[in-house]
């Protein structure tokens, strides 16, 4: 083969050519690579296929008889309902967030940037408790709450709200950098051309950040669908009422069905790679737009 | 007035004759600024700048960076707004206009073309986002377009993105998506900035070439001399703000208003001087120079490096010490410290004259030069 009568004669230059004075020596550069993979294989993959082994371990019947059983039913149902919510409040509350921090000068913008993290850097069982605090039965809000026979504790309010607080940092952090990078140029070329303000965003604006909306987004959806700390305070684990997917997870566990527990994990888990694939997908298929487009300005 | 005599005036300052297919009349003024102030948070970017714009003329606005002049020309399109003063777009208040009514084609300096559009989309995009009222048919747009790109001499590159075009091909798409929307006029903010020598130089004859096809009114920003002299009609030479000189590109060369002017346009040497009972003083030794200084008081002379003469050993010239002497083009570049105060000069002589060398007396004079009265006299004294 061609191939094999080439390789010899460039394999001589290729060696030269990797001699770089930051090359490191094979050796290094092997346990290097050895140490990242073993990493990884030890806290990230062995997990993850176990989650997978544990739950059909019993056969598929069990975990089909999981997703079956009324309150597991419900635990899906709550966790997409509250994840179709708290996602596309993000998108715009992010959008919006990230817009007016790029495109506007104001009084407290650090603040708004600083405040936007906040979440990161609390504990989500806070989190949650503040909003027991807020809402909760001894609450100064309590009686109008009552009034208006609005039930935010312990009810689809308060999740929705608790997995909201968590997850807005998502969407605007992925944003403000994305839009710091692509000033505003183009806009402005854009409403000189006569473009209202409506067209420029629809147009200019959406087109030139929609890879890293979109990875905000399933960033968001991921850990909406994931949250466990803050929804567990504000929820009351009311089985088939108030527990999400994670929630149900923890019960199953505690009642020693482990198949269950795990077969309920294997859902969440296969929602991270679903994610990752679709990620990874979004990349290939666009890949010529990124290329010409997006990544390399 | 008179439409004949601005005609004359026109004819007199050696602008170019009615170019053109569209043949826009040329002595009507398209755009008028009066007394624009922009003050950013304390500093004054513009502090009254006042200036009239003819159909069809292509204008630069030259000057060194914060001079007011990228600012002057955002205000143009509304991308920024003037804290007091007028502008006036033929007889419409172009302040009350948004950007999206002006109808300016403005072409950005890093172009700023929409990075995931195609290039066609790019130049169609003016008539895209028009109302269907006024929107043009698919295959009127589409038409359009591809004769821009011919215009432009992209023909064939509709297709290809942004980033898969060089520096010089951007800036013509950037031109081409401006003109689609046929601007009232257009405005172009330091166009071959980010280019390299050579397609500058190409780029700015094609401009001039397109211009002359298409008669748009155009402004545009630049802060090389080189540039503005070799495209524009007419220069606005701004400094700190203010207009220093309006003219056309002879006008600004032979007869620069201000030292300022003479110094950023060609090359200039300034000297302090001092006038007298009709006499100059230069370290209080009189010049031999022709013409009365109409006032006394601390004045500047002002003349380029070629318009001297050397005077051999006769009084009454600028006295000095040779410091370097280097070839410059077709002529003998002399960098020479006057003998009393120090200040050094450049004058250039024939190549054919004997070389000097370092520490050679020379005493030279101007056969053409300037007097500005010195507006900073006390901070003009040679050094001691």
């Amino acid at each position: 083969m061609a191939s094999d009568l080439a390789l010899p004669r460039l394999t001589p230059t290729l060696r030269l050519s990797r001699a770089t004075p930051t090359s490191e020596r094979a050796w290094v550069k092997w346990t290097l690579i050895a140490v990242a993979v073993l990493f990884l294989a030890g806290t990230l993959v062995l997990p993850l296929v176990t989650v997978f082994y544990q739950a059909f371990l019993k056969g598929p019947g069990v975990v089909l008889a999981t997703f079956a059983d009324p309150d597991g039913t419900a635990a899906i149902r709550l966790t997409l309902l509250v994840a179709a919510i708290a996602v596309p409040a993000n998108l715009i509350f992010g959008v919006c967030a990230a817009w007016s921090i790029v495109k506007f000068d104001f009084r407290g913008k650090s603040f708004l940037i600083t405040l936007i993290d906040l979440p990161f850097s609390v504990s989500p069982v806070v989190s949650g408790m503040i909003y027991v605090i807020l809402f909760g039965a001894n609450s100064a809000l309590s009686p109008f709450l009552h009034s208006i026979n609005l039930q935010i504790t312990f009810a689809v309010p308060g999740i929705v709200l608790a997995t909201i607080f968590v997850t807005f940092p998502f969407v605007a952090r992925e944003l403000i950098p994305l839009m710091q990078d692509q000033g505003s140029g183009e806009e402005e070329a854009a409403i000189s051309l006569g473009a209202s303000g409506w067209q420029t965003f629809w147009r200019v604006t959406l087109p030139n950040i929609r890879w890293g909306l979109l990875y905000g987004v399933l960033l968001c959806n991921a850990r909406a669908m994931g949250e466990f700390g803050a929804v567990s305070v504000i929820s009351g684990h009311i089985r088939g009422v108030t527990n999400t997917i994670p929630l149900h997870i923890e019960i199953l566990y505690d009642s020693y069905d482990f198949a269950g527990a795990f077969a309920m994990a294997s859902l969440l888990a296969l929602l991270a790679l679903v994610t990752l694939v679709a990620k990874t997908f979004l990349e290939w298929r666009y890949a010529d737009e990124l290329a010409g487009g997006t990544r390399r300005h | 007035m008179d439409a004949r005599l601005i005609d004359d005036e026109t004819f007199a300052a050696g602008s170019a004759p009615v170019r053109g297919p569209q043949g826009r009349a040329r002595d009507t003024v398209d755009v008028s600024i009066d007394n624009v102030v922009r003050v950013f948070g304390e500093t004054p970017a513009l502090h009254g700048v006042s200036l009239e714009i003819k159909s069809g003329e292509l204008v630069a606005l030259l000057g060194p960076s914060g001079s007011g002049k990228t600012t002057l020309l955002r205000i143009l399109a509304g991308l920024d707004f003037p804290d007091s003063g007028r502008v006036m777009f033929g007889g419409d208040d172009a302040l009350s206009l948004t950007v999206q009514q002006r109808n300016v084609g403005f072409v950005f300096q890093s172009y700023a073309l929409f990075r995931h559009m195609r290039v066609f989309d790019n130049i169609a995009f003016g008539l895209d986002v028009r109302p269907s009222a006024r929107r043009p048919a698919k295959a009127e747009i589409s038409k359009r377009v591809l004769e821009l790109l011919k215009l432009v001499q992209l023909e064939g590159l509709e297709k290809r993105y942004p980033s898969q075009l060089s520096g010089g091909q951007r800036q013509r798409v950037a031109l081409a998506r401006a003109l689609a929307i046929e601007p009232r006029i257009l405005l172009l903010d330091e166009p071959f900035g980010a280019l390299d020598a050579k397609v500058r130089r190409e780029l700015r004859r094609w401009l001039r070439e397109i211009h002359d096809q298409t008669g748009h009114t155009t402004v545009f920003v630049t802060h090389d001399q080189e540039e503005a002299i070799e495209l524009a009609d007419r220069i606005v030479v701004l400094n700190n703000g203010k207009i220093e000189q309006v003219g056309t590109p002879d006008e600004i060369y032979d007869n620069p208003a201000s030292p300022f002017v003479a110094g950023f346009i060609g090359e200039s040497n300034a000297l302090p001087v001092f006038a007298e009972h009709g006499h100059l003083l230069l370290d209080d030794r009189a010049l031999d120079l022709a013409g009365q200084p109409s006032s006394s008081g601390p004045k500047v002379l002002v003349f380029r490096p070629h318009h001297v003469d050397v005077m051999g050993t006769k009084p009454g010239g600028i006295a000095g010490s040779v410091i370097s002497e280097r070839r410059h083009g077709a002529v003998r570049r002399l960098e020479v410290e006057i003998s009393a105060s120090h200040y050094r000069i450049e004058v250039d002589v024939r190549a054919d004259e004997p070389k000097s060398k370092k520490g050679d007396r020379i005493s030279i004079l101007p056969n053409r030069w300037w007097l500005f009265d010195d507006k900073s006299a006390d901070a003009a004294k040679p050094p001691a």
